[in-house]
């Protein structure tokens, strides 16, 4: 086996940790293939697992013979080891760094994982394209699931089914394919059933800088409007950003050839920029000796929370333009693979109380995500402590959670889970041993075996047992559209992720803990009260047949 | 009522604040209130401004639409109203500024308020609030402190209450040589004993030391405060004020205390800005989160810029320091700052909050602000605004203090008895002059005044609508496990008070509140736990024994509720639910749809 040889030190005695408001533990420190375990091997103390995966770096330092590393996790957190023995200090230090950062998916740790648990539903099989349009096909007739991408060789990044227009043959789709950013052509993304309004999504035209057009692409995305309706495509690029595009071979849709569309452009930021966005903001957040003003400039400069802002905004454009204007919309970007799937995914949370559910956030997550073709492997290669040049790292997953945690606090009763479901999967797109978030896209997937080789979140998630501590206890069926607002005033920082690690949050578990057992103890009663009644009602009616005379 | 000219406008259009909405209604100008009705009859929402909340009326130039008024409210309520027709505008406007600014204190509204209660009921409320109870629970007089008579007449110090507490080892003469080395005679007395190690927190104002001057009688007044605690050798004096400050006030003969003069002092400073950095500040704070379409970048570079964070931390690190130096160390401490009024009380009132759970409760907040702000004589009028104004004295250092309460109350959500609508239940009547408790600038004014026989007590109010204040995962348990809390002050953990500032504005909130939501859970256990009690006892009429369960206990937490359905309150604790259904839109959206389709 190749980890052994990354190995130098399999274990060190005497190691303390430090975590920030936690008791340090001495104990023994264990690297195996996927995990460092720091143990105390006393039954008290909590053990460290931690998967090799989630380090994003580390750093050592020296004191004599004392050495110190530094580990910087992905999911934020910041931990100290002291080591006795510089020796020991250095091949650990070397075989974690050699550890985090093995190259080969197929030596993650999602291929070695056994679940302790038994697999009652298999994830994998929860949430698939066939199920999402039976749903469909109960309310329109106008769709059909198309195999054209049945080999993905029209577009490597879609799935193998998808939802195009009934009228539109694979043909067209095809030449509308060529004319689209990675063959990235317009599919359905959500049908809006108040008013059979839809939101599709695809990559940017390829127009160029001489203005090329596609009939089929105009016939394909004309196709969703009804008769004298009119559209809107919501460009997440500034205009600028759109124009510059075409130099390159991109662009956008010229109004003289989409005479009944009306084009709108958001300043959603690049990947890239939201990479160094994180980093400041994280920076920021760990800083703890900053005086208030360094801190909020620091907060400033980061941009993150403008980005937010950005999003959300765009987000409830979209779904303005379905619920209030009664019209369809296009959403795209460039690549069509992470601003359009922050605003797509976002606008179905505003508008569909579906999404709101445990099980239908996870559908969610699973169609405009993971099938959509957001490329997880690259975006979450590295987090906020990444030393490295970027390659495409970028936080444009965590910043849709942190966009529906936002509109999560704002409608804290509309939601079935809590934020810890958000937490959760922040963490698992990072780092997991679960299969899901691992590759690009669903042909690389199949192609890693993913659903035969290793177990689906979703397996784990939807066991009873789990989704107990995902539930929101305040949850109360909420059938409306639910408009956030976007004032900056109103949108907070995430101090559940970003936070989390620099306080202590004893109280406000405690408190959470309160409201819980208050809404419990109501059911308890309410159960009471009926029973009550119930046996009230039976004595009475045994009672009165010999009261009438 | 003579300064009404036209009691009443149709057809005045209410804008909201922050997007382009607006709504139609009528205007009526009464002797105490402004009241807009809306017209439409379905949602028909009325606006009760009163007049003493308003702080600024402002006639902008004529439009096509009407003449448009701007109305600023302490209560961080902005009206921009359009009155078809300028002269009943202009009416409306000359009446307002007469009105606004009441010439004596007969026209504050509460010498006319009545809440229908008798003079019995009137006076019950004004006993509510006992200070010399206070001083017992805290355990004084006692061996080392006594009540000293020496104030009776408010001939030593007359912004000082007639009741004061002192070492016993300080002789009148000690007291009165030290007051007069003190500005405005305010010498050093007990605010605050922390009874677990016998150590005091005395207040006063700053020494009159200017670059020599000294004061045996003074120096002897800090030496019996440090005598009478014998678990610490030291005492700390905390001046307040930034340093820069204190020593300017040299120059005027007044300063701090000279270490070499005073044995076993600890002099610190802790850099509190005065009321004016506070008033500007406040100021800039409103100015940016009242722009429309803000953007995320100017916001936080307005937050920033306004220093109103960097203020309640500087005032709240104060507090810690305080706390720590009595809990911790057992050491007395003196504060002051120039007169002891403003910075004084606010470190003070929250570092005693900081230790005592008992001024967390809803009824010991009240003692505690009845306390260190009423009777020590913060000068709510001046401050507030409340009469012939001065606008170089009026600042928003209590509004500070409740500030700082909440920032606690977001750390510790389950240390407090209130929730948030308390606190800005109490800063809506600072400023309302409904109430007698705050008018007026010292305990000797308000018996001038003779406000317990003319006017209303605002605690008798609180107490009676106690539920609409309560906080639902309020624990006494975690009192006896946090008995002094000991809060973060890293700058991220400092927030901005959405619900104070934005108090008015109904698109910025949640449009689900948690808090309502758990309090109407908790409301409902009540009422449920007593049906299971009505049911079980008819149940034994059928000779069913029922089987004692678990809940059948009253749950102890909430013995003291009472069942009514809490009234809807004018501050928006009520509208806050009201909106959800999501009628409306989010401004901000809107607008941002409005450009964009311009520029398709």
């Amino acid at each position: 086996m190749e980890f052994a040889e990354l190995i130098k030190t399999p274990r060190v005695d005497g190691v303390v940790l430090h975590r920030p408001f936690m008791p340090t533990v001495e104990g023994t420190l264990c690297l195996t293939g996927h995990h460092l375990i720091l143990s105390s091997r006393q039954d008290t103390t909590e053990e460290l697992w931690l998967l090799h995966a989630n380090i994003d770096s580390t750093e050592k330092r020296f004191v004599g013979s004392l050495g110190t590393i530094i580990v910087k996790c992905k999911d934020l957190r910041v931990i100290q080891l002291d080591i006795p023995g510089m020796e020991e200090c250095l091949n650990i230090a070397s075989s974690i760094e050699a550890l985090s950062t093995l190259d080969s998916v197929s030596l993650m740790y999602p291929f070695f994982y056994r679940p302790l648990f038994e697999v009652i539903e298999d994830g994998w099989q929860s949430f698939v394209p066939e199920e999402s349009f039976k749903d469909l096909e109960s309310m329109t007739d106008e769709w059909r699931l198309s195999e054209v991408n049945k080999d993905f060789s029209l577009c490597p990044s879609y799935p193998s089914l998808l939802t195009v227009p009934k009228d539109i043959d694979d043909e067209s789709l095809c030449k509308a394919a060529s004319f689209r950013h990675g063959g990235r052509f317009p599919v359905l993304s959500y049908y809006h059933k108040k008013n059979a309004m839809v939101m599709m999504r695809a990559a940017q035209p390829l127009t160029g800088t001489n203005g090329r057009r596609c009939k089929e692409d105009e016939k394909l995305i004309n196709a969703t409007l009804c008769a004298g309706k009119r559209g809107y495509i919501i460009d997440t690029r500034t205009i600028a950003v759109a124009q510059q595009a075409k130099a390159r071979g991109g662009g956008f849709e010229q109004e003289a050839n989409y005479p009944q569309w009306r084009r709108i452009h958001k300043a959603i930021e690049r990947s890239n920029v939201l990479q160094d966005s994180l980093i400041k903001l994280v920076e920021a957040c760990n800083d703890q000796s900053h005086s208030m003003d360094r801190w909020l400039s620091k907060l400033e400069a980061s941009n993150w929370q403008s980005n937010v802002k950005e999003i959300l905004t765009t987000a409830c454009l979209a779904a303005q333009c379905i619920d209030r204007e009664g019209a369809s919309v296009l959403v795209h970007g460039t690549e069509g693979t992470d601003s359009t799937l922050q605003v797509t995914s976002l606008a179905q949370i505003i508008l569909d109380p579906a999404c709101r559910t445990i099980r239908g956030f996870e559908a969610l997550i699973e169609r405009e995500w993971l099938q959509a073709g957001h490329p997880f492997q690259q975006r979450c290669a590295q987090s906020a402590y990444s030393n490295g040049k970027p390659r495409s790292e970028a936080p444009v997953f965590l910043l849709f959670l942190d966009c529906v945690w936002q509109i999560l606090r704002q409608f804290p009763c509309s939601f079935q889970f809590n934020e810890n479901l958000l937490i959760m999967l922040f963490e698992h797109a990072y780092a997991s041993q679960f299969g899901t978030f691992l590759g690009n896209c669903v042909a690389e997937r199949g192609k890693l075996q993913l659903s035969q080789k290793t177990v689906s979140l979703w397996s784990w998630v939807n066991r009873p047992q789990e989704l107990e501590r995902f539930l929101n206890p305040l949850y109360e069926p909420n059938n409306l559209v639910i408009w956030p607002s976007v004032a900056p005033q109103s949108l907070l920082l995430w101090e559940g992720v970003f936070l989390r690690w620099n306080r202590s949050t004893k109280c406000l578990d405690e408190a959470y803990q309160e409201m819980v057992h208050i809404i419990e103890y109501n059911k308890e009663l309410q159960n009471k009260v009926n029973s009550l009644r119930r046996q009230l009602a039976q004595l009475e009616t045994e009672d009165s047949p010999l009261q009438t005379p | 009522m003579e300064h009404i000219r036209t009691p009443k406008v149709e057809q005045v259009k209410l804008l909201d604040r922050f997007s382009n909405k607006s709504v139609i209604g009528t205007l009526h100008l009464t002797a105490t209130h402004l009241i807009f009705v809306e017209s439409n009859s379905t949602s028909a929402q009325e606006i009760w401004i009163l007049h003493h909340h308003i702080a600024s009326v402002e006639k902008l130039s004529l439009t096509t639409s009407g003449c448009p008024l701007l109305i600023q409210c302490r209560n961080f309520r902005l009206v921009h109203f359009v009155i078809p027709r300028e002269r009943d505008c202009h009416d409306i406007y000359s009446s307002l500024l007469r009105l606004l600014r009441p010439v004596s204190y007969d026209e504050l509204y509460a010498f006319s308020y009545n809440p229908k209660q008798n003079d019995q009921q009137r006076e019950e409320g004004w006993q509510l609030i006992d200070l010399a109870a206070e001083f017992e629970r805290m355990g004084v007089p006692c061996d080392q402190w006594q009540l000293t008579d020496v104030n009776r007449e408010y001939k030593v110090c007359e912004t000082y209450p007639r009741d004061l507490y002192v070492p016993i080892t300080a002789s009148k003469p000690i007291i009165v040589g030290s007051s007069k080395f003190r500005s405005k005679g305010r010498f050093p007395v007990l605010t605050y004993f922390y009874q677990e190690k016998k150590a005091a927190v005395c207040r006063c104002s700053q020494p009159l030391s200017g670059f020599s001057a000294r004061c045996l009688e003074d120096e002897h007044m800090l030496q019996a405060i440090s005598k009478s605690n014998h678990n610490s050798r030291y005492i700390y004096v905390m001046d307040t004020r930034p340093k820069l400050n204190a020593l300017a006030n040299r120059a005027a003969g007044k300063g701090y205390e000279n270490e070499d003069n005073y044995s076993n002092i600890r002099f610190q400073f802790v850099g509190i800005e005065n009321i004016h950095v506070m008033r500007g500040s406040l100021q800039k704070l409103l100015e940016v989160v009242g722009t429309r379409s803000l953007s995320m970048t100017d916001y936080l570079v307005g937050l920033e810029n306004s220093g109103w964070l960097r203020h309640i931390k500087a005032i709240m690190d104060a507090a810690i320091f305080l706390a720590k130096a009595v809990t911790v160390e057992g050491a007395s401490v003196l504060v002051h700052c120039s007169d002891g009024w403003d910075r004084t009380a606010q470190v003070c009132a929250l570092g005693s909050l900081l230790m005592d759970p008992y001024y967390r409760t809803i009824k010991g907040f009240m003692v505690l602000i009845e306390k260190d702000w009423i009777s020590f004589g913060h000068k709510f009028a001046d401050r507030c605004d409340q009469l012939d104004p001065d606008p170089k004295e009026v600042s928003p250092i209590f509004t500070q203090f409740l500030e700082c309460v909440w920032q606690l109350t977001e750390q510790f959500p389950q240390a407090f008895e209130f929730s948030e609508w308390f606190l800005i239940q109490i800063h809506e009547h600072v400023h309302s002059c409904q109430f007698g408790n705050f008018l007026g600038n010292s305990q000797r004014q308000r018996e001038v005044l003779q406000l317990k026989e003319r006017t209303y007590s605002l605690w008798a109010h609180l107490l009676s609508e106690k539920q609409n204040y309560l906080n639902p995962v309020y624990s006494p348990s975690f009192a006896e496990s946090h008995p002094v809390l000991e809060p973060s002050t890293q700058a991220c953990h400092f927030k901005f008070w959405r619900n104070m500032y934005h108090q008015y504005d109904r698109s910025m909130h949640p449009r689900q509140s948690i808090l309502k939501q758990v309090l109407t859970f908790k409301e409902s256990n009540r009422e449920l736990e007593g049906t299971v009690q009505a049911l079980k006892t008819k149940l034994q009429k059928f000779g069913v024994s029922t089987s004692p369960l678990k809940e059948d206990a009253p749950a102890s937490t909430d013995g003291e509720r009472t069942v009514e359905g809490s009234s809807a309150t004018e501050n928006g604790y009520g509208e806050l639910t009201g909106s959800f259904g999501s009628k409306n839109e989010p401004a901000v959206v809107t607008l941002e749809f409005g450009v964009a389709r311009m520029t398709c």
